[in-house]
């Protein structure tokens, strides 16, 4: 029997660790390796020029890898639906691969393809090679339920078996078995598009900082364990005002779209580790971004909900602020703190900001001073930072924003002092802030504060050449504890688990009122401590440790309001100009890249 | 529920063995009145009373539609003591808001049944002038609990004083029983404090009133001096005076349980003033087990007539960086310590006033530490020394700096083991 393969790239855009292609190769006369587009909702969809250049690059990477292979890469235009049934049929295809893809939104869309390709006779294969573990193996190890603690999901991982080892990349000899009959005008109809095709405007600006493709990464990879192999330390570096810049080492666009296989990553740190510490087995925190991600996975792959925080059971639900003016202010660096701006203007300019970077910005979003709702942040990271993926953003701005996962609410970040801190040069701010650029160290954080002379002298006056402070943080940052206390105290499950939501108060006579929702829970909200008790007794806290699983604050069912959803808004920061606003549907944006 | 709705179907003989009219026969026969068949109407209005307590207001609703008889007992008095009024826009919230036509209803037949109410209001100055609307119609009330809780900004402040000020008044003048008041970040004044306690001297349990920049230390005095059963306080240090806290040690005065004091910074370099030794000595004379509370939100420079004197505060919460000397004067002038945060302090280690912390404060058993910086070893002392008492511990992973003793993966065994269980640093996602 004739076996036509295709091969569908979706992540993984990579010929290395490639078990899914492979498959693909295995015993085919012809196979074709494609990447499904529509460029006519490239504007529409919440991804910004930085994430298109990323993809299209790494599209090209693969094209040129694959013409050294006699083969090239089938860029279609539209959409999966639509667009297999045509090819299955004018390509005999009898064979369809691609990885595994495990959020929801992924395993629905792949649900469908499979049973479609079942109809015309089409067998597939899928692999799980974008995540080091199989994430339905580790909801079973914890009582078919998703960790919801770093350290208990750390603790499952290592009862685990390795992951796989990745495979070689695909050779002359196992594509010269298979053919790709290419066309003359493969490059009109299948080449990649450019970025003006997607509705673009690029000012020939050549010049960024992160080039997408596997080449790039595989290069970036050795560039980033000789430098780990110099410094001879495998610990967690503190952070350093050079950390913020953009690293010419770091890797976490490529593991995101997967032109770096996770797993090749993964080994090649513990050899290194091996071969420099000489001792036996590696510990788990060498890995600790690579799992941060797993987790991240894990959390979200039965959970559509997981990026809203209605009908997510494991999401707090936060009264959050809807207000489109000051969400515009964060999102394009306008809010008269020089390093929420610096962060910002870097993330729109290049597509990454450093981890801490960017819990100070989501805290001064959420819960540290605009109040603003996580899922607008989100939606924003989404749109800028290049290795944002559906499962890893969300999850992270849930965290930061004290939603899930995580409720020590009193963690703020001072959108001035944490800066300072953190590089006191103030060379980031200048960097990414030209007009703050003659500023002294002494008021570059706080230029609101410093003298009007020192003002004219560095020839930028707040309020006309820089915006003025959009909120008093001080005055922001007492009114959002006493909010976030407000939530956390009413989740009665909550008592003991959180700084300052366990503050006593005295008992209310009666039940306190009863809301228009169904929380039950909120019943038992006014128990607090018994008040004439000693106040040194420590407020019932359960000595609970952060292995195990913190309750889920929905656990009593939300009254569905009719009506609730429409209610919800979706706001929209005014960023650079896109074709048409991003549509209010609910899950599925017409492009997921 | 739908067997029950009609008695209809139950008069048939049916021979089957199996299905639902078989085991309703077998009921009857065995029951010794000759009712029919379940018919819900008959349930006792006591049982349905408290299932209905169990309902969220929205299934109790419904459930009022299904027949007279159930739509009596959704009004009955009993159901309509508590309630939280939502009040919120869509554009400023994504919270849903409750209905303006049970709102009327409510204020029609239900608003002398009202006794413990509270207003939820979102950022939008609308929210809260509807919220002051439903508190000016509140005429036949007698209330026994009023809150006033802003979810998001505080809107209640966006008011004209004088508008929120009359719609307050109704309540205070009408209720005469009040014994739980919360107005905080509202623009109430001195004059209706004036009115609050002219009616409300005798009830008066808990008030809490943090950033409500129109009163004055004479005002909140007045309260002091007139509500001898106060127990529980929440206000801005501006408002706090020597006299206060001897009104509140008089004689007369029942044994306070909870002061909250907020200390907030209006602007740069400003100055406090001190409250007397003396005056804390009183209080603690008097009220042997109240707890102090305080919330710092201060520049590090002002905190300089702060922690001078001892100081009975139990919970300490410092919102922006607190300087290394401060946190050393802490160790020494807070007894009574029993909950510590400190937002951020800088980059110098804090390990010997942690390690004074835990000899002089033997009380405390809660501690967060966010932007500091502590050395292992220090912290492992600093654990030791406190022992099992030490239910909360929440320190961020960067704070723990390793050193030639201990490092960052096998500090978390010593710490578990003087705590006596299973601990680790909190973490942030590092992706």
């Amino acid at each position: 029997m004739v076996v036509n393969s295709v091969h569908w790239f979706r992540k993984g855009l990579r010929l290395h660790d490639n078990p899914a292609l492979q498959e693909a190769l295995n015993g085919a006369e012809t196979v074709r390796c494609v990447y499904i587009l529509d460029p006519w909702f490239a504007g529409s969809a919440n991804v910004g020029v930085n994430r298109w250049r990323f993809l299209l690059e790494s599209l090209e990477d693969l094209d040129t890898s694959l013409r050294k292979l006699n083969s090239r890469l089938f860029v279609v235009r539209g959409q999966p639906t639509d667009v297999f049934p045509r090819l299955f049929k004018e390509w005999n295809v009898t064979r369809l691969t691609f990885e595994y893809d495990s959020e929801p939104y992924g395993k629905e869309r792949d649900a469908a393809i499979i049973k479609m390709a079942q109809e015309y006779g089409v067998e597939t294969a899928v692999r799980n090679t974008h995540t080091l573990y199989n994430p339905d193996r580790i909801i079973e190890m914890n009582n078919h339920s998703p960790p919801l603690t770093f350290k208990r999901f750390q603790a499952i991982v290592n009862r685990l078996e390795l992951p796989r080892k990745p495979l070689p990349t695909i050779s002359q000899e196992q594509m010269a078995r298979c053919q790709t009959k290419i066309s003359e005008n493969h490059d009109e109809r299948y080449g990649v598009p450019s970025l003006e095709e997607l509705g673009f405007k690029t000012h020939g600006d050549s010049s960024h900082v992160w080039k997408g493709g596997e080449t790039e990464a595989l290069e970036r990879l050795n560039k980033h364990l000789d430098r780990k192999a110099w410094v001879a330390n495998f610990e967690r570096p503190r952070i350093t005002a050079q950390s913020l810049f953009a690293s010419p080492t770091g890797l976490s666009p490529y593991l995101r779209f997967g032109c770096l296989s996770c797993r090749v990553f993964y080994y090649n740190l513990w050899e290194l580790y091996m071969k420099l510490r000489r001792s036996s087995s590696p510990p788990l925190s060498l890995f600790g971004q690579l799992l941060w991600r797993e987790f991240f996975y894990t959390a979200g792959t039965n959970n559509p909900n997981f990026d809203h925080m209605e009908g997510n059971p494991i999401c707090v639900q936060i009264p959050w602020d809807h207000n489109p003016e000051a969400l515009a202010k964060w999102a394009e660096g306008r809010t008269g703190f020089p390093w929420i701006d610096a962060i910002m203007t870097q993330l729109r300019q290049e597509g990454w900001i450093h981890h801490l970077a960017r819990h100070a910005v989501a805290c001064f979003l959420t819960r540290g001073d605009l109040w603003i709702s996580w899922e607008s942040g989100m939606k924003v990271f989404e749109e800028l930072l290049l290795d944002a993926d559906w499962s890893v953003n969300a999850g992270s701005w849930m965290w930061l924003s004290c939603s899930a996962f995580f409720q020590q609410f009193f963690h703020c970040y001072c959108p001035v002092g944490f800066g300072r801190r953190t590089d006191p040069s103030g060379d980031y701010i200048r960097r990414y802030i030209p007009k703050l650029k003659d500023y002294p160290n002494r008021y570059i954080y706080e230029p609101w504060n410093a003298p009007e002379s020192v003002q004219k002298a560095a020839n930028c006056i707040v309020g006309v050449d820089y915006p003025k402070p959009m909120i008093n943080h001080a005055e922001s940052s007492r009114l959002n504890i006493e909010r976030m206390k407000q939530v956390y105290q009413q989740l009665s499950h909550y008592r003991g688990l959180s700084l300052l939501a366990s503050v006593p108060t005295i008992q209310e006579e009666a039940e306190p009122p009863m809301s228009d929702d169904s929380q039950a829970s909120s019943s038992t909200a006014g128990q607090a401590s018994t008040p004439t008790s000693s106040p040194h007794q420590p407020t019932p806290a359960p000595s609970t440790s952060p292995n195990s699983e913190p309750f889920t604050p929905n656990s009593s069912p939300t009254a569905a309001f009719p009506g609730a959803h429409s209610q919800r808004k979706r706001g929209r920061p005014s960023g650079p100009p896109k074709p048409t606003e991003f549509k209010s549907q609910a899950h599925q944006p017409s492009q997921r890249i | 529920m739908k067997r029950g709705q009609k008695g209809g179907d139950d008069g048939e003989e049916d021979g089957s063995v199996s299905g639902p009219e078989f085991w309703k026969r077998l009921r009857r026969s065995d029951s010794e009145d000759e009712d029919e068949a379940v018919d819900w109407r008959q349930l006792p209005e006591e049982i349905l009373l408290q299932i209905f307590q169990y309902l969220p207001l929205l299934d109790r609703a419904f459930a009022s539609q299904v027949c007279r008889g159930w739509n009596q007992t959704f009004h009955t008095p009993e159901l309509w003591r508590c309630f939280e009024f939502e009040l919120n826009q869509p554009a400023s919230s994504y919270l849903k808001a409750t209905h303006p036509d049970l709102i009327k209803q409510i204020i029609q037949r239900h608003s002398n049944h009202l006794q413990y109410v509270s207003f939820k209001v979102d950022s939008s100055t609308e929210s809260a002038e509807a919220a002051c609307d439903i508190l000016s119609q509140l005429v036949n009330c007698s209330l026994k609990t009023l809150g006033l809780i802003s979810t998001a900004r505080p809107s209640f402040m966006e008011l004209p004083k004088s508008h929120f000020i009359s719609a307050l008044t109704v309540v205070f003048v009408n209720s005469k029983s009040l014994s739980s008041l919360k107005i905080d970040d509202t623009p109430v004044d001195d004059p209706s404090l004036k009115v609050l306690v002219a009616n409300n001297s005798e009830t008066l349990k808990l008030l809490k009133m943090s950033s409500c920049p129109h009163v004055s230390p004479a005002g909140i005095l007045c309260v002091a001096d007139q509500c001898h059963g106060l127990r529980e306080l929440a206000l801005n240090y501006h408002l706090l005076s020597d006299e206060l806290l001897l009104a509140l040690s008089s004689e007369r005065h029942v044994h306070l349980e909870h002061l909250r004091i907020d200390v907030v910074s209006e602007n740069p370099g400003q100055q406090f003033h001190s409250i007397k030794k003396s005056s804390w000595d009183a209080m603690v004379r008097h009220s042997p087990k109240f707890n102090l509370v305080m919330y710092f939100f201060l520049y590090e420079d002002e905190f300089g007539p702060f922690f001078r004197d001892e100081v009975p505060v139990t919970h300490l919460y410092f919102g922006r960086s607190v300087s290394k000397d401060v946190l050393g004067r802490v160790g020494l002038t807070c007894p009574r310590l029993v909950e510590l945060v400190v937002c951020a302090n800088g980059l110098r280690p804090l390990d010997e006033e942690l390690i004074r912390i835990a000899e002089r404060c033997r009380q405390l058993s809660a501690i967060g530490l966010g932007e500091c910086e502590v050395s292992c070893s220090a912290f492992v002392e600093f654990v030791k020394m406190c022992g099992v008492r030490l239910t909360q511990l929440s320190i961020m992973e960067e704070v723990l700096v390793p050193d030639s003793t201990y490092g960052p993966d096998d500090i978390h065994w010593e710490v578990s083991k003087h705590l006596g269980r299973v601990w680790f640093p909190d973490m942030m996602p590092t992706w």
